[in-house]
């Protein structure tokens, strides 16, 4: 065998393997294997690709439910029954460390992956959604990941042609060194038109689609599995590179290809690359490879045998053909104009033989690579932070009451994590597909039209990482609630969800604490909302040395359904006059909030009030009164509390609000907290009536609070401003702030 | 023969170029005030096979007319040399 | 707004498709589902026409658009036929990316350059609706500004002094950004434009080019249907 030179142990301890998973390998290939068979061991067993520090625990979330097509782990990604013969397919995934040091190409490529997951399994991409995190905005570093990152979302996103139709962008100082970048795309596919990521059928052509193979990205998947270190720009493999015209192309081609019947399974090649989908399609096929290393297309001369197969350039999918109808689906790729090359066979040895100019240079077992399959699991330890009691210690009497809660609610509409997030959102195609339907309707969700059907599908992430940071199982439950709640107020019923989970290192017991505790809450809300985890992506390592990890960030990305689109439920106060409820319960509690941590500058305290149960039957009555037509708008109350759902209710129309405050809890708390579980409706005056009968005959506790007012904000009769004036402010803020 | 065609197409005088433009302000924070007028434009190498010398530069001339630059808004000059 | 298909004559529009188009199967959809038209694809490969009687660019990133956006799209085989069609008095719209095309084809006077911002803009915008004399525009009101999503990188139309002259005084700028009551300001003007222009036709008033997109604006569905009045201009002129 070429390569004759057999690895070390210091080799597998440079390539991030520990020592007993180096006598592992020997033990499975009987030998002590070469430099390549090493390099393929090394990254298919990485975090990123065999999930062998999480799995255990993800496995314990919940993942059936009746519209289930197919669940977490099964395929690329989730797929779900929406009735009337489609499915939905949809999926989030990081590509937090890329980013971290080239934000342009780390982005875009981030969104290109995560459509290729969608397309992959036959699926039309619909709708894209982001969730961004950043650290502190003041910091000109942070403006460069910022400025970097949504260009590369937006140029990579636009040209692919798929609408950006919602997102989250959140800032914190605790990733200053590592931002988050997750990426979410949700496709549609005809049930029976999907094609799964396997491999069968002894003889059949192996085929690479799509653009040349370079030496992007190699050891990217392992180098995913690391801490962030000021040498981490010497480790940075060959940027990969993203190409959305060939995105686009793929696509079109891919769905065309598929229409032929003449393909037995598919993947894309994100991390880990060739190997890692001839190992995972050869696995589930439960058949080999044969491939020929020097076939694959190259755009760099005189690459090794190891980069060829680890390399992650972009835009590549594997293919495998029936056997005879070869020529179907040359002619559909050389209409798009794109490389399609035959570079082996299916065996039935279920091992992957890899050859380079006739010559064998690697030999491996499939299903030893892969998760499931061979590939390590391991129970790590973990342990309660010391942090987390102390949090737990912290009383509202400990903070002053300001006597100008005018200047709150100033500090809090120009703060860059509640002001509009249009700098942002406008460097985004949102509209191409003409099913945005939340282009001119305000909206807690992305609502986007199913053509041809009275359907819409409602999509939304969310994750609040300061309540997860300060209580991992109630901030995750959170989470999921948020999420739940969105899709309600849109007049959606939520129904499953994908999850990134964007933790520290796995390795130090504090760090899988909230690891633990956060999928334990997902579990929980899960669970309560009949939500089934279709799958998603874990993210270690998002931490630097100096200055610890990252909050424990859950990103939940959910899917709703609106079976009829005339359900659908818009956020904004539609005229003066209208009466203002709350429908949830008013709390004393400032814990968490935004106001605490940025006005007042208190770190240390728990989640704010939240109760799973309470918050379930809330959902249940918003979803009746949409129903019943009795309410023209509901908005949640979510970071920056009530004074800013209300503001953003009241801005789209140029209106405002009259409210009284409730005097059995402090006003601080009852304009800023963000207690859980509440929904700002308005209600037109014909239907008040019938309103208040049905919300008293819920279990679901609701207040009066004022009325829709032609622009002034008013509460307890003392004037905040007009809505005019705080409006740019609050428009402009990110913009003043990057554009400087 | 073999030549290899070095091409720049820059944004003509009298359009505004905001890439140049940003650039130049940026110049100002790092202290170099001094650099005035950035202009952004494309550099473009490309290889070519003729006869000569003269029939590369013509040929090369259509590409820059036909697709390389679009006269509305750029020019371009090239030199070419023998691979 | 019910739409009285009776005062309409049928038209057949080909809608001419680049690998890059994404925008195609939108103005199918405005076309084909809420005009009732006979519509037909034309790919950028092919030679043929199919007997369209109007021409239409759809918007996208025709070919990856990373020299100059249209810039390699007006070389496709397809283009040949348009620019043949268009010479011979043929109808053709080029909705943004479509509208970078003809420009570089040379069909419409003027240039796209980069958006002065330097960045992508999606976004509602008002348009003034300079002129009903011509077939995009001709049912249309120009006291209403309209409101139409953009979503460009490259839309600051650039046209040299004696061509902006020339346009001016034929007519030939069909729609040009405004505020919302219809005043064309420096501050409604988003990406640059030379006197704010949105869009400009030919000067024998036959192929029509604008950066906004009407389609996006055509349908209940999206709550705004400001930019029906464009397709619905089609069909009355060419009845009359």
């Amino acid at each position: 065998m070429e390569n004759t030179q057999l690895a070390t142990p210091e080799t597998a301890k440079e390539l991030g393997l520990l020592p007993e998973e180096f006598s592992r390998i020997k033990e499975i290939l009987g030998r002590t294997p070469n430099f390549t068979e090493l390099s393929i061991f090394s990254v298919m067993w990485s975090e990123h690709c065999s999930y062998k520090n999480s799995i255990t625990w993800l496995k314990t979330l919940p993942k059936d439910g009746p519209r289930m097509l197919a669940k977490a782990g099964e395929e690329n990604a989730g797929m779900v029954d929406l009735g009337d013969g489609i499915a939905c397919v949809f999926k989030i995934e990081s590509h937090n460390h890329p980013s971290a040091l080239e934000p342009y190409q780390g982005a875009a490529t981030g969104v290109g992956g995560i459509n290729r997951d969608i397309f992959t399994m036959g699926a039309r991409p619909i709708a894209q959604l982001n969730s961004l995190r950043f650290g502190d905005l003041s910091l000109d570093r942070t403006k460069w990941l910022v400025k970097g990152v949504v260009k590369g979302i937006g140029d990579y996103g636009n040209a692919f042609g798929i609408p950006t139709v919602g997102g989250e962008l959140f800032f914190d100082e605790c990733y200053n060194v590592n931002p988050l970048v997750n990426a979410m795309s949700a496709g549609i596919v005809k049930v029976g038109e999907t094609v799964s990521a396997t491999s069968y059928g002894v003889g059949n052509p192996v085929y690479i689609v799509g653009s040349a193979t370079g030496k992007d990205g190699i050891h990217g998947a392992a180098f995913a599995s690391k801490d962030i270190t000021a040498d981490s720009v010497n480790d940075l493999p060959a940027v990969q590179v993203g190409d959305p015209f060939q995105e686009k192309l793929l696509l079109e081609a891919t769905l065309e290809v598929i229409q032929t019947g003449a393909v037995v399974g598919m993947q894309d090649m994100g991390a880990a690359g060739i190997i890692c989908s001839n190992s995972e399609m050869s696995a589930k096929g439960e058949h080999g490879m044969r491939i020929d290393l020097d076939k694959v297309p190259m755009r760099q001369e005189n690459m090794k045998p190891y980069e060829i197969l680890l390399s992650e350039s972009q835009e590549r999918m594997l293919i495998v053909v029936e056997k005879g109808r070869e020529e179907e689906v040359q002619a559909v790729f050389d209409k798009w104009d794109l490389n399609c090359v035959e570079i082996g066979q299916v065996t039935d040895t279920k091992r992957l033989e890899y050859y380079m100019n006739g010559e064998l240079v690697a030999d491996v077992p499939a299903d030893d690579l892969v998760l499931g399959g061979g590939a390590p699991v391991y129970k790590r330890e973990y342990r309660e932070p010391a942090y987390y009691k102390e949090y737990q210690k912290f009383s509202i009497e400990s903070v002053q009451e300001p006597e100008d809660l005018k200047a709150v609610a100033q500090h809090l509409l120009s703060h860059p994590n509640i002001a509009s997030k249009r700098w942002v959102t406008q460097q985004y195609d949102s509209m191409v597909g003409t099913a945005t339907m939340t282009t001119n309707r305000p909206c807690d969700a992305a609502v986007v039209s199913l053509k041809g059907t009275e359907k819409a599908i409602v999509l939304t992430v969310d994750c609040n990482s300061r309540y997860v940071n300060a209580d991992p199982e109630k901030g995750c439950m959170i989470a999921v609630a948020e999420a739940a709640r969105n899709i309600t107020c849109a007049g959606g019923e939520p129904v499953a969800i994908t999850n990134c989970l964007n933790f520290g290192n796995p390795y130090v017991p504090e760090v899988y604490w909230q690891f633990v505790g956060a999928i334990k809450g997902m579990g929980a809300a899960c669970t309560k909302f009949e939500t089934p985890v279709t799958g998603g992506n874990v993210s270690f390592y998002n931490q630097s040395t100096d200055d610890g990890p990252v909050f424990p960030t859950p990103t939940i990305g959910m899917l709703g359904v609106l079976d009829n689109v005339d359900d659908m439920m818009t956020a904004d106060f539609k005229a003066e006059g209208d009466f203002i409820y709350l429908v949830g319960e008013s709390v004393n509690d400032i814990a968490s909030s935004q106001y605490l941590a940025s006005f007042h500058k208190v770190a240390a305290s728990p989640a704010p009030h939240f109760d799973l149960e309470t918050e379930y039957a809330t959902h249940q009555v918003i979803k009746q009164l949409i129903k019943e037509r009795l309410i023209a708008s509901a908005h949640d109350v979510a970071d920056g509390g009530l004074f800013v759902t209300l503001f953003e209710s009241a801005n789209p129309n140029n209106l405002g609000f009259d409210i009284e405050s409730d005097d059995s809890i402090r006003k601080d708390a009852f304009l800023f907290g963000e207690a859980q579980g509440r929904i700002v409706v308005s209600v037109k005056p014909e239907n008040q009536e019938a309103f208040v009968e049905l919300m008293a005959t819920s279990e679901t506790e609701f207040n009066y609070l004022g009325t829709v007012t032609n622009g002034s904000m008013l509460v307890d009769r003392e004037q905040f401003g007009n809505i005019q004036d705080f409006k740019p402010v609050y428009d402009d803020v990110l913009h003043s702030i990057l554009e400087e | 023969m073999k030549f290899t065609a070095e091409i720049n197409v820059m944004p003509l005088k009298e359009i505004l170029d905001p890439q140049g433009k940003a650039v130049t302000g940026s110049m100002k924070n790092l202290g170099l005030s001094e650099i005035q007028n950035v202009r952004i434009g494309k550099h473009i190498t490309l290889q070519i096979e003729a006869e000569n010398k003269e029939a590369a530069s013509q040929k090369v001339d259509t590409a820059c007319k036909k697709l390389l630059a679009n006269l509305i808004m750029e020019s371009y000059e090239f030199e070419l040399a023998e691979a | 707004m019910p739409l009285n298909f009776n005062s309409f004559v049928a038209m057949k529009f080909g809608v001419v498709i680049f690998p890059g188009s994404n925008c195609d199967e939108d103005v199918i959809y405005v076309l084909q589902e809420i005009m009732q038209q006979e519509v037909v694809r034309l790919w950028h490969k092919d030679h043929d026409l199919q007997g369209a009687d109007f021409i239409i660019l759809p918007g996208g990133f025709s070919f990856g658009d990373y020299l100059r956006s249209g810039a390699i799209a007006r070389f496709s085989p397809i283009m040949q036929e348009v620019i043949q069609f268009a010479a011979k008095g043929g109808y053709v719209m080029g909705i943004c990316n479509g509208f970078q095309i003809l420009a570089e084809a040379g069909l419409v006077p003027g240039a796209l350059l980069h958006n002065e911002t330097r960045k992508f803009i999606c976004r509602n915008v008002h348009l003034k609706v300079e002129t009903t004399n011509s077939l995009i525009t001709s049912a249309l009101d120009p006291s209403k500004a309209l409101k139409i999503p953009v979503a460009h990188g490259e839309g600051n139309y650039f046209a040299d002094e004696d061509t902006l002259k020339k346009l001016n005084d034929n007519d030939q700028i069909l729609f040009r950004y405004c505020d919302e009551g219809g005043n064309v300001k420096s501050e409604s003007n988003l990406n640059g434009s030379v006197q704010n222009i949105a869009g400009v036709c030919n000067e024998s008033r036959t192929v029509f080019g604008m950066m906004p997109h009407p389609e996006r604006a055509a349908d209940s569905l999206l709550a705004n249907q400001d930019g029906l009045g464009i397709f619905e201009s089609i069909l009355k002129v060419a009845h009359a």
